[in-house]
């Protein structure tokens, strides 16, 4: 009979933390990035220009077809070696900025799918409205479109943010010590691995059921 | 003011503009009026540069929509519009309704803004309603708002599409009345509606339009004795029968 031994969780709570914070910059970066990237994408797809709308609908294309693990690593083989030259900054840690890049990367192909839907969904009478009171493509954009569509995402934006939460720990493959890392590294050396991962699971499963929950409860607030 | 040559419009292989022209002085009340499908919004969108049009010129207060890189936008923002469905912004209150572009486009400040929109609310009856949002209020008062929304911008011209078929029948009047003053005060105006009473009333002429094409432009007095085409008189007795 197997015995669960959870001592070790507490001493590693510090670490634990430490992890988790690492977790939720990547998250928030992610998630920062990649909307205002996948805004950028989504009106250029939208956009009247076959050339602009062609390369949005690539870069989209591209990044939904690869599996992330593939994105995280290429960004981390990459990554350093344009950064260093730009920034010259030797002591920085190429691993969190390559995880920051690649899932802002990543993440904003999602995003611009998400966006451009609820672009969409805004009536076409607003984009006339907009124009006929003298303002520009752009204005219309800014002030009238996405003001609305991102009211009406704002339950599949977090729920997006609930799933890039937990892809996160995709991190590990590159040796970033993020929440789950943390975890897996303190049960392995305490030879409590079982322990520490259902732990983590369940951190993982609060955080993201709560959001989630919020996201319902957003979505039904917004449509009445 | 709006001079219309030839205009011709296609949607692939459907014509929906037929060779149409009309001129349409400063002050002038113009009503169109033709079934649906006929292309009166159509043509009154390609005033304002909303719909593209392929042959034909279209001069609207000395600037001409067919000299290609015009600033679109400086143009419309010299045209008020309002259309079936309001189209308020709904993310916005009345007041900001009536503020954004005039701040955004025209670069006004906020006080003089807002003064201004205070004034125009005033004037169709809805002062007191300028921190609602456009779901709080009736389809007549939204209709309003947005007749003082384009009129914010100190437009030289006035296109209406529709303004009143999406209303229910009591709100009618209320917005009719309010295009009435403006036509009253001089204000040039083109105006798409079935509502024969207005054009009875303010126009000075009557365009009837079928299948793309102008069939008639006369002052009212002469539209609504009985020179007309057959098409049209056809089309009258019918709106007109209740």
């Amino acid at each position: 009979m197997f015995e669960f031994d959870w001592s070790s969780i507490p001493g590693a709570l510090p670490y634990l933390a430490e992890g988790m914070v690492r977790t939720l910059q990547i998250t928030f970066i992610a998630v920062l990035i990649g909307i205002a990237l996948g805004t950028v994408l989504a009106t250029l797809r939208l956009s009247k220009s076959r050339f602009l709308s062609g390369v949005a609908a690539a870069y989209v294309t591209i990044f939904r077809s690869i599996p992330l693990v593939m994105v995280l690593l290429w960004f981390y083989l990459l990554v350093p070696q344009l950064i260093s030259r730009i920034f010259n900054r030797p002591n920085l840690d190429i691993r969190v900025l390559a995880s920051f890049v690649a899932f802002s990367a990543f993440e904003a192909s999602y995003y611009a799918e998400i966006i451009r839907a609820g672009i969409q969904s805004i009536p076409k009478g607003q984009f006339a409205a907009g124009n006929a009171l003298g303002m520009s493509g752009f204005q219309t954009m800014r002030l009238v479109i996405l003001p609305q569509a991102f009211r009406r995402m704002i339950p599949l934006l977090l729920t997006q943010a609930v799933i890039l939460f937990q892809d996160t720990s995709l991190v590990y493959v590159i040796g970033l010590q993020d929440f789950f890392g943390v975890a897996y590294n303190v049960g392995n050396r305490d030879g409590t691995l079982v322990e520490l991962l259902l732990f983590a699971g369940a951190v993982y499963f609060v955080v993201c059921f709560a959001a989630s929950n919020l996201a319902r409860y957003l979505q039904k607030r917004l449509a009445s | 003011m709006i001079s219309i040559k030839g205009v011709s419009k296609w949607y692939g292989d459907f014509q929906v503009l037929r060779n149409c022209s009309a001129e349409i002085g400063k002050g002038e009340v113009v009503v169109i009026c033709g079934p649906s499908g006929s292309g009166k919004s159509t043509l009154i969108k390609t005033i304002n540069g909303l719909e593209a049009f392929q042959e034909g010129e279209l001069v609207v207060d000395g600037t001409s929509l067919n000299k290609r890189g015009i600033d679109l936008a400086k143009l419309r923002s010299r045209v008020g519009m309002v259309f079936q469905h309001f189209e308020l912004f709904p993310h916005l209150n009345v007041l900001r309704n009536l503020t954004i572009s005039q701040c955004r486009v025209l670069g006004r400040g906020r006080k003089e803004a807002e003064e201004n929109a205070l004034k125009l609310l005033g004037m169709v009856g809805l002062e007191a309603y300028c921190r609602k949002f456009p779901a709080q209020l009736s389809g007549g008062q939204q209709q309003r708002v947005a007749i003082a929304r384009a009129l914010s911008m100190d437009p030289v011209a006035m296109l209406f599409d529709e303004p009143t078929s999406a209303l229910d029948p009591e709100m009618i009047k209320e917005v009719l009345d309010v295009m009435v003053d403006l036509a009253k005060n001089g204000m040039t105006m083109v105006v798409v509606t079935h509502e024969m009473g207005f054009a009875k009333q303010v126009a000075d002429r009557v365009i009837f339009m079928d299948h793309g094409s102008i069939l008639e432009d006369k002052p009212k007095e002469e539209f609504f004795g009985s020179s007309g085409s057959e098409r049209c008189q056809q089309f009258l007795s019918k709106i007109l029968a209740h």
